[in-house]
């Protein structure tokens, strides 16, 4: 059952269609990716989940229930544009939301001090927020979406302008917490996080959905039977039976093998020509090179 | 749901009033007033007084002939030459030397004479010069012709309007409508009103520069996605408009405090209060004149407290809930450029502005056309209004003026909500107000 469903969920502002006619699911517990270039309409379709704005048509269901406004206190979002009360002390700012989200004072006392002390942060309670350097602001702000433990975290661009150490350390929370069965939905336009983290993406350009799936069902769907091979010795000059030599240099070469062809088939080829082999693995496309082509294909239709 | 705009509330009113910045400005605002207050008194003082030493040089023998009986004539005579006075003078220790030439018409109506100064004396020293010598020539000439001035004065009449018992039975009755009241209505209706029209742009802005900050500091979408928009605006409006209203409470105990304080440590400064209003109804100090202290302190005791206290709060929220939910919205409208708000802010500031410059005649005409018209008028009448309480408007006026006033509260705030809304998610473009009329359309 899954815990976020669209249904054809269309939003058109003035002059331009920002999410048009986009569906997807996404499953408890998982990490879902939404991928698409800046101005895909990604934000557009997260304000729509989140109830600040709402569709022009379509429908969405959180938990199975019709979308509604009681909803949002069961989500955490980090938007990509995100701030602070600069005058705010931290304490006060990370109970003052999570009291928004419909805590009560103590528990949203309690919860703070707590995902303060699990980021070694608790000595900050009383500093104000302008004090804190840039880096130790983004935690607190990560710390702000998760501390009402939400069902649904959405985070919108989480990565950008953090540095590497803060970059993997809220990765290792965000697969902490899918562990422990909350669902995140996960905007970026950085393809190679997305292979890294998520289970299921959708693909959204211009508003479209344009692609939808499992990470790795959707690398073989679009693979092109690519091969390389590490080898030592001396290449056959000639290929047969549909072998197709890509590129080559002394130790890798690159073969497209017919479709209907195992793998095992080059290699019987490969070895038959007297070439020892060292390495065999199988090239699937990056998510990038599935999204250019897909968008290639788009504008030339 | 309500429950998140109180959260939102006590946020945007603790943040305030536990500032420092707060606390020295409610502390020292009455204390600046005070010290102004004294200021203006010490400057009225000082243009009052004569410092001027003047010598004259009297060729008609009348002015000497008579100042000789008057012990206040305050000037000094010279029988020197002219040309030699007006080298000297000055060395003499005078500032200005006055000739009057012989009179060649005994009965001359105008008599000219002349002064010589090196520096441009002041229009109320030559003024007071020249009634004093018309006063000398006017008693010489009454004495020659055996007129006693004494009995001529005897003549005068001034004809004062007291106010009659509209019911002989009842002294209360002509209360209302004496003089007195109406000068301290006058004086306490101007002060409502500038306050109103003060109240709405320190609070107005206060909100409007709440808004922005929230846009750029991109805190508000993580905002909205806890509260609506138009929580977060109510909010915010509850919260400002409460430290408005603390703010208020605060000087309206300190600033009488601090100005019985002021008055009695400089016993030369009369009436510090009444030269305060004198900025809005100058007036007033002049015709209070006839009137003692206590027949003052008393007639503002008499004035419907009960009634002109809660209205003047009712107006104060209403006043403040209208113009600042524009202000929010406005706020809303603006990236990182200041200048934009100005552009936007430009029409709010034209209507406070007309009804600010309506008290004038308001005032002067409390129960007029006018003031009816400007005083059930929403977007003027939490200024006017107040302004008019000290003079009891009828009961419907009153009652009518509310009502069309919360309406408006009402309606603004679903107005400027919609902006808001739209506004504060809106980054980096230039927004007209086009544009913000484009966005009430808008579904949500």
């Amino acid at each position: 059952m899954p815990i976020l469903r669209l249904e054809n969920v269309t939003k058109r502002y003035k002059d331009h269609l920002a999410v048009d006619n986009v569906s997807f699911e996404v499953q408890p517990g998982t990490i879902f990716g939404m991928l698409g270039p800046n101005g895909a309409g990604k934000t557009s379709t997260i304000r729509i989940i989140t109830t600040i704005t709402g569709p022009d048509s379509g429908q969405v269901y959180f938990q199975n229930e019709k979308l509604n406004r009681s909803h949002p206190s069961r989500m955490g979002y980090l938007p990509e544009e995100r701030g602070l009360y600069r005058k705010m002390k931290v304490g006060e700012h990370l109970v003052y939301l999570a009291r928004l989200k419909g805590l009560s004072t103590q528990d949203a006392t309690t919860k703070s001090k707590a995902m303060l002390d699990r980021f070694e942060a608790l000595g900050w309670w009383n500093k104000k927020i302008e004090e804190l350097s840039k880096g130790m602001q983004q935690k607190i702000q990560f710390i702000a979406t998760i501390v009402h433990d939400p069902a649904l975290i959405i985070l919108d661009e989480p990565f950008t302008g953090l540095d590497p150490i803060n970059t993997s350390l809220i990765q290792d929370e965000i697969f902490r917490l899918r562990d422990e069965g909350v669902t995140i939905l996960f905007s970026t336009h950085r393809m190679e996080q997305v292979e890294e983290m998520c289970e299921n993406i959708i693909l959204i350009h211009h508003g479209r959905n344009i692609l939808e799936g499992n990470v790795q069902a959707i690398r073989n769907q679009y693979k092109e039977n690519l091969y390389e091979v590490q080898f030592a010795g001396r290449l056959p000059e000639t290929f047969g039976e549909g072998i197709e030599l890509v590129k080559t240099d002394q130790l890798y070469a690159t073969f497209r093998v017919p479709t209907m062809e195992s793998p095992n088939h080059l290699l019987r080829y490969l070895m038959q020509a007297g070439c020892e082999i060292h390495g065999f693995r199988e090239i699937l496309p990056s998510i990038n090179e599935i999204f250019i082509h897909q968008v290639k294909g788009i504008s030339h239709e | 749901m309500s429950n998140k705009i109180w959260i939102v509330a006590r946020r945007e009113y603790l943040s305030r009033v536990q500032k420092k910045s707060f606390i020295l400005v409610t502390l020292l605002t009455p204390i600046g007033i005070a010290l102004f207050t004294i200021l203006i008194g010490i400057i009225m003082n000082a243009g009052s007084k004569n410092s001027q030493r003047v010598v004259l040089r009297d060729d008609t023998g009348i002015i000497r002939e008579m100042a000789t009986e008057d012990k206040n004539f305050p000037y000094d005579f010279s029988d020197r030459e002219l040309s030699v006075l007006r080298e000297d003078y000055g060395s003499l220790g005078y500032d200005i030397l006055v000739y009057i030439p012989p009179l060649r018409d005994t009965a001359a109506m105008k008599i000219q004479a002349s002064y010589f100064s090196k520096e441009k004396p002041s229009l109320v020293l030559l003024e007071s010069i020249e009634s004093r010598l018309s006063d000398q020539i006017e008693t010489y000439r009454m004495r020659r012709s055996n007129i006693d001035r004494q009995l001529l004065e005897s003549f005068r009449a001034d004809v004062s309007l007291e106010n009659g018992r509209l019911d002989p039975g009842d002294p209360a009755s002509s209360a209302n409508t004496g003089k007195l009241n109406i000068i301290i209505g006058t004086a306490l209706g101007g002060i409502m009103g500038f306050m109103m029209y003060l109240v709405i742009f320190i609070y107005g802005s206060m909100v409007m520069r709440s808004v922005m900050e929230e846009k750029l500091s991109r805190i508000v979408e993580v905002m909205v996605s806890s509260v609506r928009p138009i929580q977060l605006m109510m909010g915010k409006l509850i919260g400002v408009g409460g430290v408005g209203l603390t703010q208020l409470a605060l000087w309206a105990v300190l600033i009488p405090i601090v100005l019985t304080v002021a008055a009695a440590f400089l016993p030369g400064v009369e009436n510090p209060q009444m030269s305060g209003m004198g900025n809005v109804t100058q007036f007033d100090q002049q015709s209070l004149d006839g009137f003692t202290g206590q027949q003052i302190i008393q007639a503002i005791f008499d004035l419907k407290w009960w009634l002109i206290l809660p209205v003047f709060i009712i107006f104060f929220l209403g006043g403040y809930f209208i113009y600042s939910s524009l202000f929010a919205a406005m706020g809303s409208a603006i990236n990182e450029d200041m200048g934009e708000g100005q552009q936007l802010m430009l029409p709010i500031v034209f209507v406070v502005l007309i009804a600010f410059y309506m008290l004038f005649p308001v005032l002067s005409n409390p129960n007029g056309k006018l003031a009816v018209f400007a005083s059930l008028f929403p977007l003027f009448s939490p200024i006017i209004m107040p302004a008019r309480l000290a003079f009891d408007p009828p009961w419907w006026q009153l009652l009518l003026s509310i009502v069309l006033m919360l309406a408006t509260v009402w309606f603004f705030i679903w107005l400027t909500s919609r902006i808001y809304r739209v506004g504060i998610l809106m980054y980096g473009k230039k927004i007209t107000l086009r544009e913000m009329f484009k966005w009430l359309r808008y579904n949500e």
